[in-house]
């Protein structure tokens, strides 16, 4: 627990860094593919901030612009009122791989934060000392990294990130690949160490899929919003007290965020008042499928059955222990195949879905035949090509580059991967790995779902 | 603190624990200074002694230790002079796409051309560069190991450079590493497993060529340096079978004590620098080092060293190639494929290359002289070399499979075989081949035979080694499955081990074909008792022509063998390469 008084006070100051109007492309073939969209950002003296959101929305993008890994496209971040070009020299980072170097020693690597100052080297090592005091590593700096567990790692990554003093520590998913315990552990500390203003940071920007961490944590939460990425809210965290006791008014906060993030269409400002929209976030024209796997979501209907047909969002995360970015996708899909529905945070079997559950394996894939075929857009325009084909097979890469006009190519790879699950396993197409090769055959035979659709039209 | 990492000696963590010392360790580490400085003196005075017109190689038993002194200090300047190119060479490939798309064709080729075809203007330049003394000759041996000795090496190290994780990268920048720090704290340091056994790779690749690079002729001139290289050539001519022996003899310890002393050791040390986590992989032993580590006056000389010269150097060095820390903004972009640029670029390097040892020979008559006939012959030399190697190669899958599948499966036979295995693997064919051509060349067949035994000798353990190591990653589950399953004899070898080890099978044959090919040089044409026997082929062509001076004959031969390599590793070995790994990898 927290063993001195808090001297830090959650009142902002002064802004230290300011990103205006990024906007950064990627090439993907020759097309340019939006991963920030006009995206600013403040950071002031004091805060803490989480950046929220679903996966591939850009946050470890923005995190690497302010850091000045990564050059904006458009835009320009201002450190201090002058535009930063090149490596942020005022941040700290820690990864979530936590990047450390498995030749050198604990102290060694510490050390290495120090190098650009050029100092004595008993002065280098007298810090990296304290550092490594500081973080609860005493001890261990004649250790390799290997000798360590993932906690203590992330220590020694928190120690290289602090001994240079940093004003800014930037943190991607810094706890992410502990164990739950140690995670805990691990952001108790960080928190003790900066409101005890036992480091000199002022301001920390933390990256993460784990909300009730960024309720914890942050003083102001920026919730992100995919394809392409844009801010889609900002509002104020709660109160320190009350998320030191973890109290009620933080179970709601985490409630609500989780409906925030698994229904990318609920409106911001009805289900929280207080925040900020910022911008509106962009209408896909085009469906995009969730990375799936057809035994996942079936599970995952199974499991809402087994509730009794409904069951909230928040709930649900906690039991299944999945992040907002691991079960976001999942109500997604099922959404999308008509199995459930999103009613005010709590997840619906629909009729349909009571019915596919019922089913035995045999009908059930009958079920999900009709679904995908209905619903899927990807899938039914995979069938129609296969059809006008002379030969009734297409190469996958010939695929890939129809959908790249739609996706950046990582993407397109990703959506024609669960569009070649699902329509494998609906027995709509057939797929041959080794000549990557998509084909029809007789078993194929779709003009009975073709009826079934006209007649729904 | 760098050196503490470059040097296995005394590591930081040696010195917080209690340190017990030993007066032996002391007077070891004495005697070993004076047997250094005493051969630096030995191999100093006779580089720069004025150059005799006739060495005479002496076959006394007593003149051993002096030839074999010299042949071990002309290795370890090839091996330093390849190691500081490799690093040089390997970071600018690694430095952005434009550069890489020069150098790594270029490197491609260099692979492709053997040792022979480097001598003339090796040794012209030379020995004209030093006309009086020894030097001219000894740099000429240097160059000469050093052209089998560097590729490989710089090709690890670029390979390592652009395999460096991103997110240690993106660590090292917001570190505001220098670029000095960089390269000695990251690049260098992930590099160095690969180099390591690259290095190992490089130093038998060395000694495979010595004999060629200590005893060379060129038009008229004969060069032939004292060293164990030209002793057994010589004894091998004289037929003297004592000598031969002892010449061998002498050689496999060297070479042994080397691995034990030196590359066992370096390796086990080298396990700090593996980034993915291993855990349980036995550890090899130190015993090459750890008395070392009881020696104060080493202890006391690492560290006196580290703080007044290599941290010193480090700073300076830091200051001299830091360029300014906060750059302008770093690149993130892929580094594209580098395929569809390959052709163009690598036949231009052939371009660059080829003038260059039409410049440097110069020859100064372009190839277009050669008349058809003679592009007839070179055709088919290439021919009957393709044959060789192929057949070297064919012949190499088939016994080493199953044998090397019987050794990775038996866990009490691999214990037992392995360290044979390995130092047999160790004795570079070339020296055993005047032994063996003592003795085939009066058989039917002659050098047919023997050069295929030759290129067999050399390269058939790469194979070899592979299969072992693939049986060996056979996950215990599959091997479970099948004893289960009961599937015995043809069916286990269809099902298991034939796919499981064919990547390691595939790795394990361009190695071999790459090392064949150097080798057609010095196994389809031989100088023996002052009567030339010649196999035909591609190499014996080389040979020949390098012999004769006859240079534009070695210009368009190289050229042939260069392009036939570099063109089989991309129509052949790559896709099977790639086929192999794609479809018969076994996920972990
Ligand atoms: N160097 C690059 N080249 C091309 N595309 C890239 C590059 N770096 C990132 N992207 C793309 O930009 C998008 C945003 O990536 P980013 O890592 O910022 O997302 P994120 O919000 O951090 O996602 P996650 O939560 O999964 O970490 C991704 O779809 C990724 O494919
Ligand atoms: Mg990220």
């Amino acid at each position: 627990m927290l063993g001195t008084s808090v001297l830090r006070t959650p009142n902002k100051g002064a802004v230290l860094l300011e990103a205006r109007g990024i906007t950064k492309l990627y090439d993907a073939n020759g097309d340019h593919v939006v991963v920030l969209d006009n995206v600013s950002l403040e950071l002031c003296d004091g805060e803490v901030v989480a950046l929220l959101g679903p996966s591939g929305s850009g946050k470890s993008t923005l995190l690497r612009i302010i850091a000045g890994l990564v050059a904006p496209s458009r835009g320009e971040v201002r450190v201090h009122g002058e535009v930063l070009r090149g490596v942020n020299p005022l941040v700290g980072m820690v990864f979530q791989s936590f990047a450390l170097f498995p030749w050198l020693t604990v102290l060694e690597n510490v050390e290495l934060g120090l190098l650009r100052k050029d100092l004595p080297k008993n002065e280098r090592r007298a810090r990296a000392l304290t550092a490594l005091e500081m973080v609860g590593l005493g001890g261990f700096e004649h250790a390799y990294p290997r000798e360590l567990s993932g906690g203590m790692k992330q220590r020694v990554g928190f120690a290289r990130a602090l001994v240079a003093e940093p004003e800014l520590l930037l943190l991607d998913e810094p706890f992410s690949s502990l164990d739950v315990l140690t995670a805990e552990n691990l952001r108790r500390d960080l928190l003790d160490l900066w409101l005890t203003g036992r480091i000199p940071t002022r301001a920390i920007v933390l990256v993460t899929h784990n909300i009730d961490e960024a309720v914890y944590l942050a003083d102001r939460l920026i919730i992100f919003s995919a394809n392409p990425g844009r801010i889609r809210a900002e509002l104020p965290g709660l109160p320190l007290a009350q998320r030191l006791q973890k109290s009620q008014a933080t179970h709601d906060m985490v409630d609500l965020l989780y409906r925030l993030l698994t229904d990318p269409q609920e409106d911001v400002q009805r289900l929280i008042p207080q925040a900020r929209v910022v911008q509106a976030p962009a209408h896909p024209s085009y469906q995009v499928l969730p990375c799936v796997g057809v035994g996942e979501l079936t599970g995952f209907v199974e499991r809402i059955a087994q509730g009794g047909g409904y069951e909230d969002v928040f709930e649900l995360a906690r039991e299944l222990q999945l992040t907002a970015d691991q079960l976001l996708p999942l109500i997604e899909a099922t959404r999308l195949l008509g199995l459930c529905a999103i009613v005010e945070g709590d997840v619906l079997l629909t009729d349909t879905g009571k019915a596919f559950v019922k089913a035995d394996v045999r009908k059930r894939k009958e079920h999900f035949r009709k679904l995908v075929w209905e619903h899927v857009d990807l899938i039914r325009e995979i069938v129609h090509l296969l059809q006008d084909t002379p030969d009734l097979r297409q190469t996958e890469d010939e695929l890939l580059k129809r959908l790249e006009v739609h996706y950046r190519s990582a993407e397109a790879r990703r959506q024609l991967a669960t569009a070649i699950e699902w329509g494998r396993y609906a027995e709509l197409f057939a797929y041959d790995e080794q000549e990557r090769l998509l084909y029809l055959d007789q078993e194929h035979d779709v003009s009975n779902l073709e009826d079934s659709q006209q007649f729904n039209a | 603190m760098w050196m503490g990492r470059m040097w296995p000696v005394a590591a930081e963590r040696q010195l917080v624990q209690r340190v017990r010392w030993f007066w032996w360790a002391d007077l070891l580490v004495l005697l070993l200074l004076g047997v250094v400085t005493t051969g630096l003196a030995v191999v100093g005075a006779h580089w720069l002694a004025p150059r005799q017109s006739a060495v005479s190689i002496s076959l006394s038993l007593s003149s051993l230790p002096l030839y074999t002194l010299y042949s071990f200090s002309r290795m370890l300047l090839a091996y330093l002079l390849s190691l500081s190119f490799a690093i040089v060479y390997g970071r600018l490939a690694a430095s952005g796409p434009t550069l890489e798309h020069i150098l790594i064709p270029i490197l491609d080729v260099l692979q492709g051309i053997p040792i022979l075809s480097f001598l003339p203007g090796v040794v012209l330049a030379l020995v004209a560069l030093f006309p009086h003394r020894n030097l001219g000759a000894e740099l000429a041996a240097i160059v000469l190991i050093f052209t089998s000795q560097s590729w490989n090496l710089a090709f690890s190290l670029y390979q390592s450079m652009v395999t460096i994780p991103n997110e240690l990268r993106e660590a090292a920048e917001i570190l505001q590493l220098s670029r000095w720090q960089r390269f000695t704290r990251l690049e260098l340091p992930f590099a160095m497993v690969p180099l390591l056994w690259n290095s190992i790779m490089s130093w038998a690749g060395g000694w495979f060529f010595l004999m060629a690079a200590e005893q060379f002729t060129l038009g008229e001139r004969t060069f032939l340096l004292p060293g164990l290289g030209a002793y057994l050539s010589v004894a091998a001519n004289k037929g003297n079978f004592s000598a031969l022996t002892a010449g061998l003899i002498t050689l496999v310890i060297l070479i042994i004590a080397l691995d034990h002393m030196v590359w066992r050791p370096l390796v086990a040390w080298a396990d700090r620098f593996k980034v993915e986590e291993v855990a349980g992989t036995p550890r090899e032993s130190r015993v090459g080092f750890a008395w070392l580590r009881r020696s104060f006056i080493l202890l006391g000389l690492h560290h006196a060293l580290e703080r007044s010269f290599v941290e010193p150097v480090d700073r300076w060095l830091d200051r001299a190639f830091g360029f300014p820390r906060v750059a302008s903004f770093p690149k993130q972009e892929q580094v594209p494929a580098r395929g569809r640029w390959f052709w163009v670029v690598s036949i231009l390097a052939s371009a660059v290359i080829l003038l260059a040892l039409i410049v440097q020979n110069a020859a100064g008559l372009a190839l277009a002289r050669i008349p058809i006939s003679a592009w007839e012959r070179i055709v088919r030399a290439a021919g009957l070399s393709l044959l060789r190697v192929m057949l070297t190669v064919s012949f190499g899958a088939l016994w080493t499979v199953p044998v090397g599948a019987a050794i990775g499966f038996n866990r009490r036979l691999a214990g037992m075989v392995q360290p044979w295995v390995q130092t047999l693997a160790s004795i570079p064919a070339t020296a055993l081949f005047p032994a063996i051509v003592l003795v085939l060349l009066r058989l039917p067949g002659g050098l047919q035979v023997a050069g295929i035994l030759l290129m067999a000798l050399g390269t058939h353990w790469y194979i070899l080694f592979n299969v072992i190591a693939g049986v060996r990653a056979i996950p215990n589950d599959l091997s479970e499955v099948v004893a289960i399953t009961r599937l015995t004899g043809w069916q286990r070898w269809r099902l298991l081990t034939l796919p499981a080890v064919f990547p390691y099978l595939v790795t394990g044959l361009i190695t071999a074909a790459g090392g064949a090919w150097n080798a057609t040089i010095v196994a389809e044409y031989v100088t023996f008792r002052g009567q030339v026997y010649d196999a035909g082929g591609l190499g014996a062509l080389i040979a020949r022509s390098a012999e004769t001076g006859d240079y534009r004959t070695l210009i368009a031969a190289t050229m042939v063998m260069a392009t036939i390599v570099v063109g089989l590793n991309r129509a052949l070995w790559r896709r099977l390469y790639r086929f192999a790994t794609e479809r018969y990898r076994l996920e972990k």
